[in-house]
């Protein structure tokens, strides 16, 4: 259980949702990785595919009526072949998951303490009283005040940071080895924001376990996030070390994203938004999927769809057709405009 | 709590004062002749209907008499409390006849009850969990036949296969329980399923949306990111929320039904509490119909408050202050 021990290999991870309108490419040929003591980011606009890929990392998407392509290796096992009772064995005690909206992922009928209770006896044999002990613990651990009395309290007495922290909580009963977050933050107060996302900081480090954090706050990724993950499309537009997404973005979607993205010196006049919107997943556009959004789009781009590789050693993966050299230089003029705005 | 059900006990008196008086008022607006005449026997004589106006109190204003009435009710008669008068014709025991007939209306009830809700909820649950498949559309197919079908048609239809045809049934009529048991259930079987058909239809169709819209939830994926049991996520986390609604009808069906069985207890011949009602109201017989009125209303408003208060054992959301 070394740190840097190879968690989770996603190779071409491909979802479809066949409708009655046609069939709804939702993830695209993704591939990634993920290691103990890793927070991976993954950000895009929404209908990007971000979510749909982590519950099929987690096997809770119905899969008579998904195709699922492509592999997820934990630990050496392949999750998406797994029969459904062997995954059921990994979910939630091996992978936990932190959903979006807490308001409406726990259950509004039992007791918060008897949720977190349920989850300790759905992988182990411990008696009631055990598990009641180990939710009232997690719950004190993850801050909740007197948790031993607001174990016993309903959801909806809980306020909704309090109810993340017991998602979370949820989510640690079995020390798991991957903590996936789909957008931890987004149905919650500012201050409490910041609060969570330490909180999901601190047990990475305390339990060194692999943190997926999808998220669309780029303010959040590049505080928390090793490496990030830009997905356009359902596809994987970008795939590199945090530090090297933020100081030289190589994917004009990622330079779209970052100018899109308000900060202290940057004042909201002067953030420039991607025009159009995200294509329709019924029909993708072919090629590049954003090439009817992006600005330095030429004759390869409608046609031909850019492999996801490092244009040169040193850089990090990215799918688009630019040349190094231009991608070098847009990418700094834009941070040039960048600059010339905030003064 | 004890302030609510006080408050709501209250409420239900008054709701049922205001029922039985406007059965009063009913009763002498609508020009549906003289109630006199018919008790008075062959060609009365003025004379004569005036003694039996004033021995039957109809001679009295409406509200004298619903007075009367109250009065009656709390102090008790003859043969016991509550007092509920003496019929026109027969001057028989108003309180008598109902605790007579009653048995006969709520075992209809009991049984056809149970019928429904264990097949209406098992057919909802199944059709749910094999959506789209031959057993959903056919679960969904009973539904459609059972609520198109009236119950008269289903009942008719029922002896004539069941008791004339195959023997299995023993037909029409009423055979206490205390009195022989298996001739009680040979004689209510085929009552208790045709009463229920109706209802099981419904409750299977709303058990079916009620799960589906739950299954959907988010906290129905959170159980199962914990790894349960899809038994688990279905029976515990799904039914729970689902069948609250379920709980809310199933009280009121069977208060509505106390005075409402009167199809099927005509079709079958169980002279029951219905056919009290109906006989009462035929021959202008107030004080039957009023008895009836009574013990409907009563039972809808009680029903209405323990659905309530069960409503805020299942779901904590609710708490009545």
């Amino acid at each position: 259980m070394s740190e840097g021990e190879k968690l989770l290999d996603v190779r071409g991870l491909t979802v479809r949702f066949p409708t009655s309108d046609g069939v709804v490419q939702a993830v695209s040929d993704v591939t990634f990785s993920l290691s103990r003591g890793e927070t991976l980011g993954v950000v895009g606009e929404s209908g990007s595919g971000k979510s749909v890929s982590n519950l099929a990392i987690m096997g809770l998407l119905n899969r008579q009526r998904t195709m699922i392509a492509g592999e997820v290796e934990f630990l050496g096992r392949d999750l998406l072949t797994l029969p459904p009772n062997e995954l059921r064995k990994i979910r939630g005690k091996d992978i936990a998951m932190v959903f979006q909206d807490p308001f409406a992922c726990l259950h509004p009928m039992y007791r918060v303490g008897a949720q977190i209770a349920e989850a300790v006896s759905a992988h182990s044999h411990d008696g009631k009283d055990k598990a009641w002990e180990r939710a009232v613990e997690l719950l004190d651990h993850v801050g909740i005040p007197n948790a031993k009395s607001r174990a016993r309290d309903y959801p909806h007495q809980f306020s909704g940071g309090m109810r993340q922290r017991a998602m979370i909580a949820m989510a640690l009963v079995h020390n798991p080895s991957i903590l996936i977050c789909d957008e931890p933050t987004t149905a919650l107060d500012v201050t409490v924001q910041a609060q969570i996302i330490e909180l999901i900081e601190a047990v990475k480090q305390e339990f060194n376990i692999g943190v997926i954090l999808v998220t669309h706050d780029l303010g959040v990724i590049a505080e928390v996030a090793d490496s990030v993950m830009v997905m356009y499309a359902g596809r994987v537009m970008e795939y590199g070390p945090a530090a090297q997404i933020f100081d030289q973005p190589q994917h004009p979607y990622a330079w779209g994203l970052l100018d899109s993205m308000p900060s202290v010196e940057r004042r909201l006049a002067a953030l420039v938004p991607i025009e159009g919107s995200p294509p329709s997943l019924l029909a993708p556009p072919s090629g590049c999927p954003f090439h009817p959004r992006c600005r330095y789009r030429f004759e390869p781009c409608p046609t031909e769809r850019p492999p996801l590789v490092a244009p040169v050693p040193e850089a990090h993966p990215d799918a688009c057709h630019l040349p190094w050299d231009d991608k070098v230089k847009y990418g700094s003029e834009r941070s040039i405009t960048r600059l010339g705005d905030a003064a | 709590m004890a302030f609510y059900i006080a408050r709501r006990l209250f409420w239900t008196a008054i709701v049922v004062a205001a029922v039985i008086a406007i059965t009063f008022i009913v009763f002498y607006v609508l020009p549906a002749g003289d109630p006199a005449v018919r008790f008075a026997g062959k060609n009365p004589n003025a004379q004569e209907l005036m003694l039996i106006r004033h021995r039957l109190g109809l001679d009295q204003a409406w509200y004298v008499q619903f007075g009367k009435f109250i009065k009656t009710f709390f102090a008790g008669d003859q043969y016991g409390w509550p007092g509920l008068g003496y019929t026109f014709a027969g001057q028989a025991s108003v309180l008598h006849l109902i605790i007579q007939r009653a048995p006969r209306t709520l075992l209809l009830i009991a049984g056809a009850a149970v019928i429904w809700l264990v097949s209406g909820v098992s057919i909802g649950i199944l059709s749910a969990v094999k959506r789209r498949t031959v057993i959903d559309r056919g679960a969904m197919g009973f539904a459609l036949f059972g609520i198109s079908a009236p119950v008269f048609w289903l009942g008719l239809m029922g002896l004539y296969i069941f008791w004339r045809k195959l023997g299995w049934s023993g037909g029409t009529g009423y055979i206490s329980p205390t009195h022989s048991v298996t001739g009680f259930l040979s004689h209510m079987w085929l009552p208790w399923v045709a009463l229920a058909m109706l209802y099981a239809a419904f409750y299977a169709r709303m058990t079916r949306n009620n799960l589906l819209e739950t299954l959907g939830e988010d906290y129905i994926r959170t159980a199962r990111a914990k790894g349960l049991s899809e038994r688990t996520v279905i029976f515990k986390h799904g039914l729970r929320a689902s069948l609250t609604p379920i709980v809310t009808m199933f009280g009121l069906d069977i208060a509505l039904l106390v005075g409402g069985a009167v199809i099927t207890e005509s079709v079958f011949n169980l002279q029951g509490l219905g056919y009290l009602a109906i006989n009462g109201a035929l021959s202008q017989d107030l004080p039957t119909v009023l008895g009836v009125v009574l013990l409907a209303a009563v039972c809808v408003a009680v029903a209405n408050l323990v659905v309530d208060i069960v409503y805020a054992f299942i779901d904590p959301r609710v708490r009545y202050a």
